[in-house]
């Protein structure tokens, strides 16, 4: 068993870009619990960092979209956006790309995963990372999913994705931290932007920590974009990690809907031992 | 048909600073590389988010082509509301809102 963390957390621009606009109360409480997923991944000594992310097309347009891509780099570089705007300087991340290989050999078995060898990072990644890696030493090999542009990839797949995922990652001799990172409902980047259907999102992580395949499989994308908004197709990430880590313990260590960041706001851990 | 196009080049210039370098400098150089009908065109001369965000430009394309053409936060929020009271709905895409008003 060489998967040694795992978790999930969201990575709405506005977490780090427009702190200064939220409830001080409740930037302290979302920080703190970053905070504590650094400590307990820091705890786990990982060699490498896999993150399952849900890009904003700083990589993948619809002339060639993957639904599903491994990075296969040496180095990797971001965040795309206005380091301001963001609130995150521009840096770049050691990859792993020997391990990036074998996980995307193994991956090939089951899923025709594409790989890219050129990787941006947005502010998908790079908000949980400025958090969880602040200083960029950990090697990353970053995961997406299409949840952007659709046709999208159906859950069952994205089920499928993360069970490979995990079975390459448990083979593997390297100390492996996994992470998924999306929202759950939102509507980023539209006037709606501050909605979020709080029972909605509730529900869905009981069934995230409950690993209830059936329940996580069970939304269509219509219901999810009428209840969860564009925002709710990300629940991807969060679906393969459930099936990358089936049969673990799983927690919501920290839920709040704050607004000005466009999200309700997760952190959760899967207790991989 | 246009706003492939019209995506396309804000997800260049998005991700590539070089090209937003160049962008600044000589905008023609760039533009003659991507189709664009006249409102479309108009819309990126003027910088109009609010028209931009209307003619169905995923709003994860438009929200860093807003932040790379300096608008603020709110700025930017207000400017896609405007349009919607002055255009009406989101033509195309995956970002139209869901009263047509902007829920907040
Ligand atoms: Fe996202």
């Amino acid at each position: 068993m060489s998967l040694v963390f795992a978790g999930v957390c969201s990575h709405g621009p506005g977490i780090t870009g427009r702190k200064d606009m939220a409830d001080p109360q409740h930037v302290a409480a979302l920080y703190a619990a970053f905070a504590q997923m650094r400590h307990k991944l820091e705890a786990a000594q990982p060699d490498v960092l896999v993150v399952i992310a849900a890009e904003h097309f700083a990589n993948f347009f619809m002339n060639n979209m993957p639904a599903y891509c491994l990075g296969l780099a040496d180095e990797y570089s971001g965040p795309i956006e206005d380091p301001e705007w963001l609130g995150i300087a521009r840096t770049t991340f050691p990859g792993a790309p020997g391990l990036s290989k074998r996980l995307i050999q193994s991956l090939l078995e089951d899923v025709d995963v594409a790989y890219a060898e050129e990787w941006k990072f947005d502010h998908g990644i790079s908000v949980p990372l400025h958090f969880l890696t602040p200083a960029c030493d950990l090697p990353i090999i970053p995961a997406n999913i299409n949840c952007q542009g659709p046709p999208l990839t159906p859950l069952h797949r994205a089920w499928a994705f993360g069970e490979s995922l995990g079975r390459a990652c448990t083979a593997a001799p390297e100390r492996i931290a996994i992470i998924a990172t999306g929202g759950i409902s939102h509507w980023p980047a539209t006037p709606d932007s501050g909605k979020i259907n709080e029972a909605w999102d509730r529900e869905f992580l009981t069934r995230w920590a409950a690993n209830d395949k059936a329940k996580l499989l069970s939304y269509t994308d219509a219901e999810t974009y009428a209840e969860a908004g564009q925002g709710g197709f990300e629940i991807r990430t969060f679906i393969a990690l459930a099936c990358a880590t089936q049969g673990m313990p799983a927690a919501v260590d920290y839920y709040q809907p704050i607004p000005i960041f466009a999200v309700g706001c997760t952190v959760g851990t899967v207790d991989v031992r | 048909m246009s706003l492939y196009g019209l995506q396309k080049l804000m997800y260049e210039l998005n991700r590539d600073e070089a090209l937003q370098s160049q962008y600044r400098a000589d905008r023609d150089s760039i533009l003659s590389n991507f189709k664009l009908d006249a409102e479309e065109r108009q819309a990126i001369d003027d910088e109009d988010i609010g028209l931009l965000y209307i003619l169905g430009v995923n709003g994860q394309i438009l929200m860093h082509f807003a932040a790379m053409c300096g608008y603020a936060w709110p700025d930017y929020i207000q400017a896609m509301r405007d349009a919607l009271q002055v255009h009406g709905n989101v033509r195309a895409g995956i970002y139209a809102t869901t009263d047509g008003q902007g829920a907040i």
